[in-house]
């Protein structure tokens, strides 16, 4: 499994806050959810996201609520993939339970910048930056997670035990 | 090699004799909780189940307290949703309107988590247990519904940092300001994905609602939990609220701990967490003069009996500040009844402060207390993040109930200790 897109990069303590504001929680629908993601931090997101792209952030993206609104909303938008230095614990687990792929590299998320054209190999953890010529190798799933991941979330992967 | 308590409490839970750092393990729960926000996420994910039927239903919490009394029609319909499965599912402690309260303080009040015990929950401050010796911790909603479903689930055991607390805390300097002091010390991400373990003759100094409202924001340090030893306070505390058997679990006197902080309570000052981030700490005195247009007491924070005994103490006889906006919410019905008995109400609304029915509210920026553009608040709350409370160019001044009040009175952040 593979992906490529465009890199839209933010810093430091991304919070669940900015990624989808409490005032849009009375909605679960992904798409109605999606229509607002990153409106705090980053307003133009919705209109610039192409179905793809990447999201690269550097340490603690996803911290503060549990609300699982936010990585629904970063996958509904089109983001195939976040990369970033660390995860908040709880949005980690809530992306492999939804089935949005995340990747620790601390090196990548340090060097990737906006706009960058990167490629990534989910099965070797390889990281490409296209638009620079370098290449990146992410932390790999433990192999419990890699089953989560593989029945497309945690509901499918009890239900097939 | 010696376990921490939390591993202690996950090897019980796991049925395995230990447990070390960086072990996956799947835990028996004793509570599974959600809101009004998380939990019609996680009934949407039980329809993926092949059984549709919950573990336990005593061993379920759902209360609705984020957007409640219902804010609008769409929260009125995610009401609707839960009520309908708790009553379909006859889900044991499902607590709407008039018996709610604000989930991590109605939870510990009704007895239903006791020390030694699991829980997880399906908001970030499930943590708050913690406080009463048990392992709690936030997920989202598709582990509140694994969770619902098989009553377990995974965990990677954390290792621990050691919080060493000494000595008697000052007048006016609370458990919320010991915890603000160390968010401000270690910063939002200093606990990543480990334990707070909380040890030390200090802690006899620190009581019930001042542990409550340390182990809630344990998260804000990025902790997975938060950890109290059980003293004679938390038994007493459980004796009072709960018929449910409790075990003590300790530390092993060889545990291992990444990092050792030890804190002498009684250097520290009243604390305020600046925008936009709670590890923004300073101390009172290092706080230039601010004009604020709102004060929140209240939250799963600092919502509890003792926080509006001293919001009222400081505020009996005086008047909020001409222009100032002050909001009080009790945090569930019993404290707001007690409230009402000990008086506390009549001071609140005599110095011109509003008290609303228990609900998360104005913390999140859910209603009953939205910022506009270039607002600024104090707010006993737990999050300052940008947008948090309305408007992204609104503030947020994280504070003990001691300094909201005293706020309150001046208009600015103030110091309770020269009023």
């Amino acid at each position: 499994m593979k992906a490529h897109g465009t890199v839209h990069k933010y810093g430091d303590n991304v919070d669940t806050d900015v990624i989808i504001p409490a005032r849009y929680l009375n909605s679960s629908d992904p798409a109605e959810l999606a229509k607002n993601c990153m409106e705090d931090i980053d307003p133009d997101f919705v209109n610039r996201v192409k179905q793809g792209d990447i999201m690269v952030a550097n340490k603690n993206f996803g911290c503060g609520s549990s609300r699982e609104h936010a990585p629904i909303a970063i996958k509904a938008s089109g983001i195939s993939c976040v990369i970033a230095e660390t995860f908040a614990r709880i949005f980690y687990r809530n992306a492999i339970n939804i089935g949005l792929p995340i990747i620790e590299c601390p090196e990548a998320a340090k060097a990737i910048e906006a706009g960058d054209e990167v490629e990534i190999d989910f099965d070797s953890g390889m990281i490409y930056d296209k638009t620079k010529g370098t290449e990146y190798k992410g932390q790999a799933f433990p192999p419990f997670m890699q089953e989560i991941i593989k029945a497309e979330g945690l509901i499918n992967y009890i239900n097939n035990k | 090699m010696g376990m921490t308590m939390t591993q202690k409490i996950l090897a019980a839970h796991a049925g395995l004799p230990s447990v070390e750092a960086g072990q996956l393990i799947e835990a028996d729960l004793d509570l599974v909780l959600g809101n009004d926000v998380t939990t019609p996420v996680a009934i949407h994910e039980m329809d993926k189940f092949k059984a549709d039927k919950v573990f336990d239903k005593d061993k379920i919490a759902m209360v609705l307290d984020h957007f409640t009394p219902n804010k609008d029609i769409k929260s009125a319909e995610h009401c609707k949703c839960v009520r309908e499965y708790a009553c379909a599912h006859n889900i044991t402690n499902f607590f709407d309107v008039g018996e709610m309260g604000i989930e991590h303080a109605l939870l510990p009040e009704k007895g239903l988590i006791v020390a030694g015990e699991t829980c997880i929950g399906a908001d970030s401050h499930t943590c708050t247990y913690g406080a009463l010796g048990a392992f709690s911790t936030g997920v989202g909603s598709t582990d509140m519904a694994a969770g619902m479903a098989t009553g377990k689930a995974w965990f990677k055991v954390p290792s621990a940092i050691k919080f060493v607390l000494t000595g008697k805390p000052g007048k006016w300097v609370s458990g919320k300001d010991v915890i603000l002091h160390i968010i401000g010390l270690i910063g939002v991400d200093g606990a990543l994905y480990k334990s707070m373990e909380f040890v030390g003759d200090g802690i006899a100094n620190l009581s019930m609602d001042d542990r409550f409202s340390m182990a809630n924001m344990a998260i804000e340090a990025g902790a997975k939990n938060g950890i109290f030893p059980v003293d004679d306070q938390t038994i007493a505390y459980m004796k009072e609220h709960s018929v449910k058997d409790y075990t003590v679990y300790e530390a092993d006197e060889d545990a291992v701990y990444d990092e050792t902080y030890t804190i002498d309570l009684s250097t520290l000052e009243p604390t305020v967490a600046f925008p936009h981030l709670p590890e923004n700490t300073k101390p009172i005195s290092e706080v230039p003069e601010i004009k604020i247009d709102q004060v929140v007491i209240g939250s799963c924070t600092n919502g509890r009996i003792e926080d509006l005994r001293v919001a009222a103490k400081i505020l009996e006889g005086k008047k909020c500040a001409k222009g100032l906006r002050v909001i009080v919410i009790p945090a569930t019905q019993a404290i707001y009844l007690q409230a009402m008995e000990e008086g506390l109400l009549k001071t609140f609304i005599e110095a011109g402060a509003v008290v609303s029915t228990p609900t998360c509210g104005p913390c999140l920026g859910g209603h009953m207390g939205i910022l506009a553009a270039g607002e600024k608040a104090v707010a006993t709350t737990n999050r300052n993040f940008v947008g948090r409370m309305g408007h992204v160019e609104s503030e947020i001044y994280l504070a003990s109930p001691a300094v909201a009040a005293a706020s309150a009175i001046t208009g600015m952040i103030s110091d309770p200790r020269k009023m």
